[in-house]
């Protein structure tokens, strides 16, 4: 019920905070639309049209993975392909609805908006068709049309970097990331990456498991990636002489700086505030690990935020508003999840559990909506991914296949990596905690600790 | 701690010979039966004087014992540097999630206390380390207070902290490869090693 609200209200709010997409045609009866989209247990029905030359039939790939993989759609395969494809350019019955999309092949006029046989889509089951057309010079158009309304909805234009060119991936998931916004008015997944370590080395790979790319840049034994809200840069853990060093690294230039006051102690689980400006970390020194916040922006200004003395204080998450911490004590015996002030004062239980019987809680990873934290807990031996209503303080257990350990969010608070032994060895998964569809990210054993990137800038594309 | 009952096994080697002697004379009565007699039975006195001796100083003050029995394992182990390298670098092992020293680890910390009183130049490092069962990030801060308690019990022993650094790498560097019970067992330890003024050791 809540989330049909907050669709609504997403929706309603859609077309003014997008006024730049001025192709979107708005001529659609909206209540269809939320008919469609929050029909209790049936998902719109989107279908990829098959494109022809080399490089779109590669985004056709890429896209209409990333649409599948937003878990919003069903992604319709059409029989035969091209043959269908054939059928659809026949004449229209009706001309297009987007008044600028003409409807000829020649000249500088677009080519995208050619009209579909909607009534032919609709009865495959789509709600919504996707084309894909070149455009003079590198531009590329793609057409969301709305099947069932018979229009497009809106005319979406890219220059899309050369096959080879690293940055070509990011902007074909950035363009299905306006596709599933054109859609159904919600921000996707697409344009992430994950970070995660390997043999003691930190990888990222795209969220559809492409692209797997070394970038922590020396032989210390890394560990605990971490992103900024930014999406330019990462922080990350490096043993140095058995203590722990911090390092910032920007994603674009590949360049890292330490994180002053860092490496003289054992230094983890680094996390960014929001607003970029500061560090938390964990410190473990003889007096026990304790939690600590280091000017990231000035390099200066370390503050110590917990006194454990007999216990432990560690892993630290910032809620999307900046104003608390969640973080992992050990302060009631077994390690259980925290939450304080940004300032290290009001710090209460969090995740409530029963004394004596409930496993150790560990990993916390505050949702980019504010709404709930994941963790993982030992039940039984083994450790499952839970997570936390943060306004109820109710627990939801979300795995029981397997081991399952550190949950990390997509940006759309919908979407979680984490890592499961599922399979036999430990791997990287993801899983929709809507429907509880679940895709392996990396079938490489040993990947472990990943952290899912915010929606990722353009110019993160622009890599070494 | 293992030479001990090496020891005793000698004392029964001893004990054998002269139950074996005792029989002798019946087939060839010569003197050396006596004499191979008298030795064993001189051996038994002494070795009883000996033990009479250990009991003593046991009720007198265990920590003297202790450190005693070192000794002796040194000198048994050959009364070299290496040897206490060796001694030095002996493990201890912990429960799981658990950074209390085992009460057998005692006296695998007693050796260093008195390694560590016998070469003041010692400078040693703890590493705490984990088995691959705990949260990843957790285990950083378990094996850096697996290695806090062994510092916390060497200078509760009267050696100065400062000569003792301690770190942890969690799970990150395992001994067993394995992922069983025997794995994880050999992997939840303290290592030790030296930093400086290893390089001609005293025995204690």
């Amino acid at each position: 019920m809540k989330r049909l609200l907050l669709g609504l209200a997403a929706l309603a709010i859609g077309p003014t905070v997008q006024p730049s997409d001025a192709q979107d045609t708005s001529a659609i009866d909206r209540g269809v639309r939320i008919g469609i989209i929050y029909r209790p247990g049936i998902r719109p029905g989107m279908v990829v049209l098959p494109a022809h030359a080399p490089v779109l039939d590669s985004m056709h790939t890429i896209m209409s993975r990333d649409l599948d993989y937003s878990d919003r759609f069903e992604l319709i395969t059409l029989p035969g392909g091209d043959s269908i494809r054939v059928t659809t350019a026949a004449p229209g019955a009706r001309p297009p609805a987007a008044g600028g999309a003409g409807r000829g092949t020649g000249g500088g006029g677009a080519a995208a908006a050619t009209t579909l046989n909607y009534p032919l889509y609709q009865a495959l089951g789509a709600d919504f068709a996707v084309a894909v057309t070149p455009a003079p010079g590198d531009t590329t158009i793609v057409t969301v049309h709305d099947v069932a309304a018979g229009g497009v909805r809106r005319e979406l234009r890219a220059r899309l970097p050369a096959l080879k060119d690293p940055g070509f991936r990011l902007v074909v998931h950035q363009l299905a990331d306006r596709v599933l916004e054109a859609a159904l008015g919600v921000g996707g997944t697409a344009a992430t990456r994950v970070l995660f370590v390997m043999d003691g080395k930190v990888y990222t790979i795209d969220q559809d498991g492409a692209d797997q790319r070394l970038v922590s840049s020396s032989d210390h034994q890394a560990m605990s990636p971490a992103w900024a809200a930014d999406g330019r840069r990462f922080a990350y853990m490096e043993f140095w002489q058995g203590h722990g060093k911090l390092f910032v690294q920007e994603v674009a230039s590949g360049k890292r700086a330490p994180v002053t006051t860092t490496g003289q102690a054992l230094d983890f689980t680094p996390a960014f505030s929001p607003d970029g400006k500061t560090l938390a970390f964990s410190r473990a020194t003889e007096e026990g690990t304790d939690l600590y916040t280091v000017n990231i922006k000035d390099g200066c200004c370390l503050q110590r935020l917990t006194v454990g003395r007999f216990y432990d204080n560690l892993s630290p998450t910032y809620s999307p508003d900046g104003q608390r911490i969640a973080f992992v004590s050990t302060r009631a015996g077994l390690p259980q999840i925290y939450a304080m002030a940004a300032d290290g004062t009001d710090q209460q239980l969090f995740a409530p559990f029963d004394y004596g019987a409930t496993g150790s809680s560990n990993a916390p990873e505050w949702s980019p909506d504010g709404q709930t934290v994941a963790f993982h807990r030992d039940v039984g031996g083994t450790l499952q991914v839970f997570v936390l209503d943060v306004r109820t303080r109710a627990v939801r257990q979300l795995t029981s296949v397997g081991r399952n350990e550190d949950p990390t969010w997509a940006p759309d608070s919908r979407h979680m990596a984490f890592v499961s032994d599922r399979s036999g060895y430990r791997q990287l998964w993801i899983i929709d905690v809507e429907t509880g569809r679940i895709r392996p990210l990396l079938q490489k054993s040993g990947a472990r600790l990943p952290a899912w990137s915010p929606r990722l800038p353009e110019t993160a594309s622009s890599t070494p | 701690m293992k030479r001990l009952p090496l020891l005793l096994l000698s004392g029964l080697a001893v004990a054998a010979m002269a139950a074996c002697g005792g029989k002798k004379p019946e087939t060839t009565p010569v003197p050396v039966a006596n004499t191979d007699a008298e030795e064993a039975e001189r051996a038994r006195i002494a070795d009883s004087i000996a033990r009479a001796d250990r009991e003593a100083k046991e009720r007198e003050e265990a920590e003297r014992d202790r450190q005693r029995r070192i000794a002796d394992s040194l000198a048994a182990i050959g009364k070299s540097t290496e040897a206490v390298r060796t001694l030095l670098a002996t493990m201890i092992h912990f429960d799981y999630d658990k950074a209390l020293i085992r009460g057998g680890d005692a006296a695998v910390l007693d050796q260093k206390v008195a390694i560590l009183q016998a070469n003041p130049a010692l400078r040693i490092r703890i590493s705490g380390h984990c088995d691959e069962r705990g949260s990843d990030e957790y285990n950083l801060a378990l094996g850096n207070r697996r290695a806090t308690a062994a510092k916390q019990y060497v200078v509760s022993h009267g050696i100065d902290g400062g000569r003792i650094e301690t770190v942890s790498y969690g799970e990150e560097r395992p001994l067993a490869s394995g992922h069983d019970e025997d794995a994880w067992a050999q992997n939840r330890r303290d290592e030790f090693e030296i930093l400086s003024g290893g390089e001609s050791l005293k025995q204690p």
